[in-house]
């Protein structure tokens, strides 16, 4: 179950987009998302789709893979989808009950059907070429200045990058106890959706408790390598942008420039 | 390069208005000396108050009263602290709660990095104690695809990178299988021969206190007997008493000596028994 999701999880290649500085991508994913919201028009979906697809050809990850992190929002999709396609107003199509189907209502879903495909597929492009690690420390290092306001910033990469170390542990750990339970016949198969949640607290109480003695033993074990929190440390992979960081900035602005040329200067052409 | 002197350590229990319900003393005046390059074993049965000791090395706990003195430094001085704790670096039981980074060489860099050691020298620092334990091949491994011996050399790679002159195995081999405690042993006796770096093995395992060059062995809170493993094996009675078991070989010679066959009181290895017996036999 857990180990379909593909969302987030990164994907070894060698490719000149994951060699890209961290800090890069997250930009450029940044600006990709907002670059979504600067159009209501369906053709600014052509150079949006355009540059994801020269990202996807250049990072050698295969599309089916990517297709793959569909899955998980599948749920919100079809919910998005039908929200447009039923509360939109417009001209009405078909009227059944009280629900009544607009052309409106059907464009606007396809419209958000593929922004949040897009978005998805944007954002895992991210975590598809970048390490857990590189993207704290890319995260650190971004909103460094953050520190100022009194935040965190370097405790708080610390925690993400603790927290996805331990996720394969702490799943290994909920699989035994799970088959322990189930060895002594406990049952998490059958019964509707109340009677299986119910079945799951047996195994999230000694979960926790054994996270939060993890917990202990690691905070103790950084103690004793000295660690004091992010002040007087230094790096043994300091972050550097490096030419080809340029080259990608470049070709963001471009496809900035792109878009909203298209969105902008070409005629109306029906719907489109 | 340790010096304990009637080191006192206090566990509070407390109620919910934060009186004291209870006062117990994990460690009772414990008082030893430990030279540089030495190998010792500390060994004690559960709850002898080994581990308590263990943290004190490393000023994660500090004593109740008396004094403990580690390269020249006290721990009570918080000033000294961070000192300290690159003097003596720790091992601990549980292998996957002290690995902290997703790589191996960056958990290795974990320590330089805290004591702020500039990034070529943090590289030099990874290769030269990966090499040590003999863990280079894996150095862009995930730790979760180690082994349990692997990930503890992991760990005392971390422990070698912030140039410790001490190393603290606290029961570090309690939850490996047979061939990862002998990797692990393998590695901390080739550290401590080649490199000079002393080890403090923490360890209910009598096998591995063998090659130790000296034995405490802590009951109750307090160090009980001081020894050779040699002196100490030959007293199973007393050894008994306080809830530690001999080697397997020891304590089958220490029988076959009971029963009346006139073998030698200090039998650490099979090699060695194999030999008195058969010196046994050729003297009948």
């Amino acid at each position: 179950m857990i180990r379909d999701i593909t969302i987030g999880q990164y994907y070894a290649k060698e490719s000149p987009i994951h060699r890209l500085d961290p800090r890069t991508k997250f930009i450029a994913t940044f600006v990709y998302m907002i670059s979504m919201f600067c159009f209501q028009r369906f053709l600014g979906f052509i150079p949006c789709t355009l540059f994801l697809v020269l990202v996807i050809v250049i990072s050698k990850i295969p599309f089916s893979h990517i297709i793959k992190g569909l899955k998980p929002i599948a749920m919100i999709l079809i919910f998005t989808m039908c929200i447009q396609v039923f509360f939109s107003t417009g001209t009405p199509i078909v009227k059944w009950g009280i629900f009544t189907i607009t052309a409106e209502g059907i464009k606007r879903a396809i419209f958000m059907g593929m922004r949040l495909c897009l978005l998805v597929f944007g954002a895992s492009m991210m975590t598809f070429t970048t390490t857990p690690n590189q993207l704290t420390d890319g995260i650190e290092t971004l909103f460094r200045p953050l520190n100022k306001l009194h935040i965190p910033v370097h405790e708080i990469a610390m925690m993400m990058s603790i927290a996805l170390r331990f996720i394969p542990i702490l799943i290994e750990e909920m699989n035994k106890i799970m088959k322990a339970q189930m060895a002594r016949g406990a049952d998490f198969e059958t019964g509707n959706f109340i009677k299986r949640a119910k079945s799951l607290v047996p195994i999230l109480v000694p979960l926790f408790v054994s996270a939060f003695r993890r917990a202990n033993e690691l905070a103790m074990a950084m103690e004793a390598r000295c660690y004091h929190g992010g002040d007087g440390r230094t790096k043994m992979k300091p972050l550097k942008y490096k030419k080809r960081d340029g080259i990608a900035f470049a070709v963001l602005f471009f496809y900035l420039v792109i878009l909203i040329g298209t969105v902008k200067w070409v005629p109306m052409i029906g719907m489109i | 390069m340790i010096e304990a002197k009637d080191v006192v350590y206090e566990y509070f229990r407390r109620d919910e208005e934060g009186n004291v319900t209870e006062i117990n003393r994990a460690l009772d005046g414990v008082t030893l000396d430990i030279k540089k390059g030495e190998f010792i074993a500390i060994l004690g049965a559960n709850g002898s108050g080994k581990s308590t000791f263990a943290k004190h090395l490393n000023a994660l706990l500090t004593p109740s009263e008396g004094t403990l003195i580690i390269d020249g430094k006290n721990t009570n001085d918080l000033e000294a602290l961070w000192k300290i704790r690159q003097t003596t670096g720790m091992v601990f039981q549980n292998p996957d709660n002290q690995i902290i980074a997703n790589v191996v060489e960056e958990d290795v860099g974990f320590g330089p990095e805290n004591i702020g050691v500039p990034t070529e020298e943090i590289w030099e620092r990874v290769n030269a104690s990966l090499d040590a334990v003999g863990m280079s091949k894996f150095r862009k491994h995930s730790p979760n695809a180690l082994s349990g011996g692997q990930k503890q050399r992991v760990a005392i790679a971390g422990v070698m990178a912030m140039k410790t002159k001490c190393i603290v195995l606290d029961e570090s081999t309690a939850m490996l299988d047979p061939s990862g405690r002998k990797e692990v042993m393998e590695t901390v006796m080739r550290l401590n021969k080649e490199e000079g770096i002393t080890v403090i093995l923490i360890t209910h395992h009598m096998d591995e206190v063998v090659n130790a060059d000296r034995v405490y062995v802590m009951y109750q809170g307090q160090v009980q007997m001081e020894g050779t493993p040699r002196a100490l094996f030959s007293q199973v009675e007393q050894l008994k008493e306080y809830r530690l078991d001999v080697p397997q070989v020891t304590k089958l010679a220490y029988e076959l000596r009971k029963e009346g066959m006139d073998l030698p009181e200090s039998i650490l290895t099979v090699d060695e028994l194999v030999q008195a017996l058969l010196d046994y036999k050729a003297c009948r």
